[in-house]
């Protein structure tokens, strides 16, 4: 539970850095064309790093400590295979859920 | 000589499946949105200002936790700074389009807008452009916004026995997967899954921010090691002299 207020200025900023971000090209399209190819690259970059850096803290550490053996880091691993396999973001987030809750009713986890 | 209609039911018909794909995403954000304790108008406020995914849940996620309202701001911008790169790529396509339309349609770029515009404009150079990208943009903004209210009305009344949090990585996890798809990509999301987890004790999550830009910082450096760089730029030569 947060401040009300702080989320607002999130959502203020944020819509305005993320609006700028989309626009600053296609304003400028008639003039530039192109990115260059080292920025190009860093930016391409960005989902793997950024998503990754989200993930690993929520899954092995969701109340502080390390949990390497847990119901969370198995769920995560199973939900993995199946992005993986399938590419099916539905199916991903349904069977990581279900080996969630099924492994929370393993006696000892 | 396709019309300004037959060009925006096109973009309908494209992103219908897209869309349907969309809704657990959606609700996911709305339910993140309760489950962090914010109301309907609040949740709405992150998917209509913002209308970014991934960069609504981090920042719900994080002011959840109670992180300093600049470390969520940094977030959403390095998570959306991808979307420069969707930018400069369709800007010669729109390149000839009054800077009014070019600022509206600025505001519904996002993921599944830009993958399918590219298809399209390439694979059919006569399609007016900015009638098919509204095609697809309008109803995956509207999917969006519904689905989330939904999930933040719904997400207040959910069994407490389901760890709704825990959708929230594995929607990031069906995301990065795909994104993992070379050697540089791969090493940034390995990088920055090892600092993430080991610095993740650090003061107001700053364990974040510092993990994604050393991800970044790695995989550009196995990129130009591997010459990728170059790679990049025979590709940019090839898209300009097109």
């Amino acid at each position: 539970m947060s401040a009300p207020s702080a989320a607002w200025v999130v959502i203020g900023a944020g819509a305005v850095l993320t609006y700028a971000i989309r626009a600053v090209f296609l304003v400028f399209a008639a003039r530039l064309t192109s990115v260059p190819p080292p920025v190009r690259e860093g930016l391409r970059m960005i989902p793997a790093a950024a998503l990754a850096a989200l993930i690993m803290p929520a899954v092995l550490r969701p109340q502080g400590e390390l949990d390497l053996v847990a119901a969370r880091p198995l769920a995560a691993i199973l939900a993995a295979f199946v992005a993986w396999r399938t590419g099916n973001v539905a199916l991903t987030i349904g069977v990581g859920m279900l080996a969630v809750v099924a492994l929370g009713y393993v006696p000892g986890w | 000589m396709s019309t300004t209609r037959d060009a925006f039911r096109q973009g309908v018909v494209d992103v219908l499946p897209v869309v349907l794909g969309v809704v657990p995403f959606g609700l996911i954000a709305g339910v993140a949105a309760a489950d962090a304790g914010f109301d309907l108008v609040t949740a709405l406020g992150f998917s209509v200002g913002i209308f970014a995914g991934a960069s609504q849940l981090a920042a719900i996620d994080l002011l959840g936790r109670d992180a300093p309202a600049l470390v969520a701001i940094g977030t959403i911008a390095v998570i959306n700074s991808r979307m420069l790169m969707y930018g400069a790529s369709l800007a010669p396509y729109l390149a000839r389009e009054p800077l009014h339309r070019r600022l509206g349609a600025a505001y519904f770029l996002v993921d599944q807008v830009y993958a399918l515009c590219l298809i399209r404009w390439r694979a059919d150079p006569e399609l007016p452009r900015l009638p098919y990208y509204l095609g697809t943009a309008i109803p995956l903004w509207v999917n969006w916004v519904l689905w989330t209210a939904v999930g933040a009305v719904a997400g207040a009344s959910l069994p407490s026995a389901i760890p709704l949090g825990f959708a929230v990585p594995l929607v990031f996890l069906a995301l990065l997967v795909p994104a993992m798809h070379d050697r540089p990509t791969v090493a940034a999301g390995v990088a920055a899954a090892t600092v993430a987890t080991v610095a993740a004790p650090l003061p107001a999550n700053l364990g974040m921010p510092l993990a994604a830009v050393t991800g970044i910082a790695v995989g550009l450096g196995v990129s130009v090691l591997g010459g990728g760089v170059r790679e990049a730029e025979a590709a940019g030569d090839a898209v300009e002299a097109t």
